[in-house]
């Protein structure tokens, strides 16, 4: 399975782009979405929510199940992905470009405790023994 | 795959919800040989089934007609629901969920031992059930099974009939037209190959679940169990409490008040519905809970539907709301089946 090299994970499988202006853009991976399945539903925060690190804070639903999404990293919501409300299928037809919301780091330090591929690799490894 | 009383089966082959669709438009295909078809043989095969199904064998007059029924315990709950083929005055056929399957062989044949001795029960694990379904999947199977035409175009539903190797019903779980097909298990692989060769799209146990959702048809194990009465399982239609006929499990359900119903919900805000969520309506300024028995996405409606055990009270039109999370979404209850040959019937 590709993972783009130029992103960060998680555990629990949701990727973040830092961006030039210092924001970050979160969605899930690929692999969350092949176990999950057709997206049919999406709840993202609003804008403005202050999320702490870990908190739960997005729903994906698809035809199977829920799955919470937790936030990567402190961080106040600054936009939402507006595609998603009518087609959370995007998220299946590519996860990686599909984003659910962009978020202002509140603690830079979280951003080291992110993955880089190679170490979302060996989670995704460890997953399927 | 997912494990599945017992059987390792798909949720999809790719897309559920492509498999769904192809299924409404045009054809799709289920390996359904998990589920048990249990031959009934001897003299007394009718009258012993008369008393241990709620739905009354004798309806069934034609050789070849099926019948939908419910096979209870003494106290009225529902050990499982099942398809009855009538082949001859001293061959039936029933149709079992996989899941109970070990259950129900063991219920039937002390039944048997207690009300027929000397009629043969056999499991039949030798054949295998292939589901052919959608508004083109008659069609294909003409194509694949060479002079099936003739024999079973003129097949109303739940009708059945025997041709070469094949045993041929029109029925499913998917509210669409098609046929279920039973055959022995050496030949399933080769069958499965010829109908896909012809088109025919396969389709995992996810989208089986979607479809017979839209259906309105009952999963057991969800919508009804052992604990449950089936007539507050919607399925009052299958159960004959007409005749003078005694079965096991009519006692029961004469003496027992029923005081709920299943029924339909169309979620109307945003969100999924599932099984096991909490239903809050209110009635004459009274407070009722109830509780969905299943729940999901309607491909064909493009919303959340579900069925749900609410309140005899509760009646169509009606708004409640459903504890999803944290949130309480609001959802109309309705009569189903929700889709019906394609077609949304809400």
């Amino acid at each position: 399975m590709d993972i783009p090299t130029n992103l960060k994970y998680t555990k629990s499988h949701e990727w973040v782009r830092l961006e030039d202006d210092g924001s970050a853009t979160i969605g899930i991976t690929q692999h969350a979405q092949e176990l999950l399945g057709d997206m049919v539903f999406v709840e993202i925060p609003q804008v403005g929510r202050k999320l702490k690190q870990r908190e739960e804070c997005a729903v994906v639903e698809s035809v199977k199940a829920a799955a919470d999404v937790y936030a990567p990293i402190s961080g106040e919501v600054t936009a939402i992905n507006p595609e998603l409300q009518s087609a959370p299928e995007k998220i299946n037809q590519d996860a990686y470009a599909a984003w659910l919301f962009k978020l202002k780091p509140t603690n830079t330090a979280d951003l080291d405790g992110l993955l880089d591929a190679a170490g979302y690799q060996k989670v995704l490894e460890s997953e399927a023994h | 795959m997912v494990d599945f009383g017992g059987w390792d089966m798909p949720l999809h082959y790719g897309s559920q919800l492509d498999e769904h669709r192809k299924v409404r438009s045009d054809a799709g295909m289920f390996d359904v040989s998990h589920m048990l078809a249990v031959d009934i043989k001897g003299e007394s095969a009718r009258d012993f089934l008369r008393q241990l199904f709620a739905n009354n064998v004798d309806k069934l007059t034609q050789p070849g007609k099926a019948l939908y029924s419910c096979m209870l315990n003494p106290q009225g709950g529902v050990i499982d629901d099942l398809i009855i083929y009538f082949l001859t005055e001293s061959w039936f056929r029933v149709v079992v969920n996989a899941g109970t399957a070990d259950k129900d062989m063991a219920w039937m044949q002390a039944r048997r031992d207690e009300l027929a001795p000397g009629l043969e029960i056999t499991p039949r694990r030798d054949l295998a059930m292939i589901a052919v379904q959608g508004p083109n999947a008659r069609a294909k199977v003409w194509q694949v099974i060479a002079g099936s035409q003739a024999v079973t175009e003129n097949l109303k539903l739940f009708q059945a009939t025997t041709f070469d190797q094949y045993f041929i019903a029109r029925t499913g779980y998917t509210g669409e037209d098609g046929f279920e097909i039973i055959l022995p298990a050496t030949g399933a692989a080769d069958f499965w190959n010829a109908l896909h060769a012809a088109g025919v799209a396969p389709a995992g146990l996810g989208a089986r679940d979607t479809l017979r959702l839209e259906a309105g048809m009952n999963l057991y194990g969800q919508d009804m169990d052992e604990t449950t009465n089936p007539l507050e399982s919607g399925l009052a239609w299958t159960v004959d409490l007409k005749s003078e006929r005694d079965f096991i499990g009519k006692q029961a359900l004469l003496e027992t008040p029923v005081t709920q119903q299943l029924i339909g919900l169309l979620l109307l805000d945003r969100g999924v519905l599932r099984s096991h969520q909490k239903v809050i309506a209110r009635h004459d300024n009274k407070e009722a809970e109830g509780e969905i028995t299943s729940g999901g996405f309607s491909p064909t409606l493009n919303q959340s539907i579900a069925l749900a055990r609410l309140p005899s009270q509760v009646s169509a039109g009606d708004e409640v709301q459903v504890v999803v999370r944290d949130k309480m979404l609001r959802a109309k209850v309705v009569k189903y089946p929700f889709v019906r040959n394609g077609k949304s019937l809400i």
